[in-house]
C-alpha cells in the first residue's frame, strides 16, 4: 500500500509546482519571494520525503512494468529482476543525458 | 510444568441470537508444528463444539480455510502458530464478504462472477473425439499456466480495497481465470468474457496489487488484470484503426 501512499505525495509536490509556476506569471519579485519561502527547512524536509517517495514509485512501477508486459526472447522468457534492471539502466541513462544538457545549456 | 497455550481470539456470530459479531478467546495447547486451522479444530472438537468455520484438505489445494489472521486474509491451513507465538492471534472472517455465521462467509457473489467470466473451454467449432485431442505445444501452456493455479480461495476478494469500496468489481480471481482461458490456446470464446473489459472489470483495478501478495498460489491476479488490460486496449485500437478486420 506504500505505492498508492507515494502518489498522495506526488500530487501534494504538483500543487505546490503548479503554484511556483503561477508566480512566474505575478513577475520576479514574487517568483523569487516563493522560491525563498521553499528554502525553509520544513519545505525542504517536505521535497526530501517527496523525492523518496518518488524515486520508490519510479522503482516499483519498473517492477510492475516487468510483470505486466512479459518479455519473450526467441522461446524464453526474459527474468522480471532483467527487465526492471534494463528500466532503471535507461532511466539513469536518460537523467543523465538530461542533466548534461541542462548543465551544457546553463553554460 | 503446565503446557504452553497460545490465546486465539475468534469472532463469534449468531445469526437470530447476536445483533453484532463479537470476539471469543480461546487458550488453546501450543505446538509447534501446528497451523491455525489445528487451533481452531482443537477448538470445535475440545472446547466449543458451536464453533463454524470451513476446512477441507488443510494442505492449500481446495481455498475452503481462508480467514484474516492478524489482520491479513490467510489460508488458516498455512499460518503457523509458532509465527505468531506468544502473542494472541485474531481470527476473523475473510472481509469484504458478508457473514453468515461465526467465521462463515457468504461466497455467493463470486461464484457469480467467476460464472460471469465463462471459465471454461470455448470453441467456435468443436472437434469431434475421433479426431483426436487438442495439442498445445510446452510455450502454449505457458502462456497461461500459472493462472490455472488458483484454487477459490478468495483470500485476494478480501485483499483489494476497491472491493471493499466497490462490491460490483469483478475482483481479482474471477478476472484472473477469465484471463487464464483467454490465454488458452484452446478456446475461442474472447467474445463471450466481454465482462473482463468492461467498467466493472479490470477497467476498475488500480493495480494495488495486494491480490498478487496474498495469493497463496502465486496465481499473480494483478498481472492477469494489467496484461488483460493492455489486451482490451490493443484490440480496441485494432478495431478502430482496422474496423476491417476479422469479426
Amino acid at each position: 500500500m506504500l505505492r498508492e501512499l507515494s502518489s498522495v505525495f506526488i500530487a501534494l509536490f504538483l500543487v505546490v509546482y503548479l503554484v511556483q509556476i503561477y508566480q512566474l506569471t505575478k513577475g520576479p519579485d514574487a517568483y523569487i519571494a516563493f522560491t525563498q519561502k521553499l528554502s525553509s527547512p520544513g519545505w525542504i524536509l517536505f521535497h526530501v520525503v517527496v523525492l523518496l517517495f518518488a524515486l520508490y514509485h519510479s522503482v516499483t512501477w519498473f517492477q510492475s512494468s516487468a510483470v505486466v508486459l512479459p518479455v519473450r526472447l526467441g522461446d524464453r522468457l526474459v527474468s522480471r529482476q532483467t527487465v526492471t534492471a534494463l528500466h532503471i539502466v535507461a532511466w539513469v541513462i536518460i537523467s543523465l543525458a538530461v542533466l548534461i544538457l541542462f548543465l551544457a545549456l546553463k553554460g | 510444568m503446565a503446557e504452553p497455550t497460545i490465546t486465539l481470539n475468534v469472532t463469534r456470530y449468531r445469526p437470530g441470537q447476536d445483533q453484532v459479531p463479537t470476539m471469543q478467546a480461546y487458550a488453546v495447547p501450543y505446538k509447534e508444528d501446528w497451523v491455525v486451522l489445528d487451533a481452531l479444530n482443537h477448538i470445535k472438537d475440545q472446547m466449543d463444539g458451536t464453533l463454524s468455520y470451513r476446512w477441507s484438505c488443510r494442505m492449500g489445494v481446495c481455498g475452503s480455510c481462508g480467514m484474516m489472521v492478524n489482520g491479513t486474509p490467510k489460508l488458516t491451513c498455512a499460518a503457523f502458530l509458532r509465527d505468531y507465538y506468544p502473542g494472541e492471534i485474531r481470527v476473523e472472517p475473510l472481509v469484504n464478504f458478508p457473514i453468515i455465521r461465526d467465521l462463515v462467509i457468504d461466497m455467493s457473489d463470486f461464484l457469480d462472477k467467476l460464472k460471469s467470466v465463462k471459465p471454461w473451454i470455448i470453441r467456435k467449432e468443436e472437434k469431434p473425439v475421433a479426431r483426436g485431442e487438442y495439442l498445445q505445444t510446452p510455450a502454449e501452456l505457458e502462456a497461461f499456466h500459472q493462472f490455472t493455479q488458483c484454487i477459490n480461495c478468495m483470500l485476494c476478494y478480501a485483499a483489494c480495497p476497491v472491493y471493499g469500496l466497490e462490491p460490483k468489481f469483478l475482483g481479482p480471481a474471477a478476472i484472473a481465470l477469465g484471463y487464464r482461458y483467454n490465454m488458452d490456446s484452446r478456446d475461442q470464446g474472447k467474445e463471450q468474457r466481454a465482462v473482463i473489459g468492461n467498467h466493472d472489470g479490470i477497467w476498475d483495478c488500480t493495480f494495488v496489487g495486494e491480490c498478487s501478495v496474498v495469493c497463496p498460489k502465486d496465481v499473480d491476479p494483478a498481472a492477469a488484470i494489467q496484461r488483460s488490460k493492455v489486451d482490451t486496449t490493443k484490440n480496441w485500437f485494432k478495431s478502430m484503426l482496422m474496423p476491417w478486420g476479422e469479426r
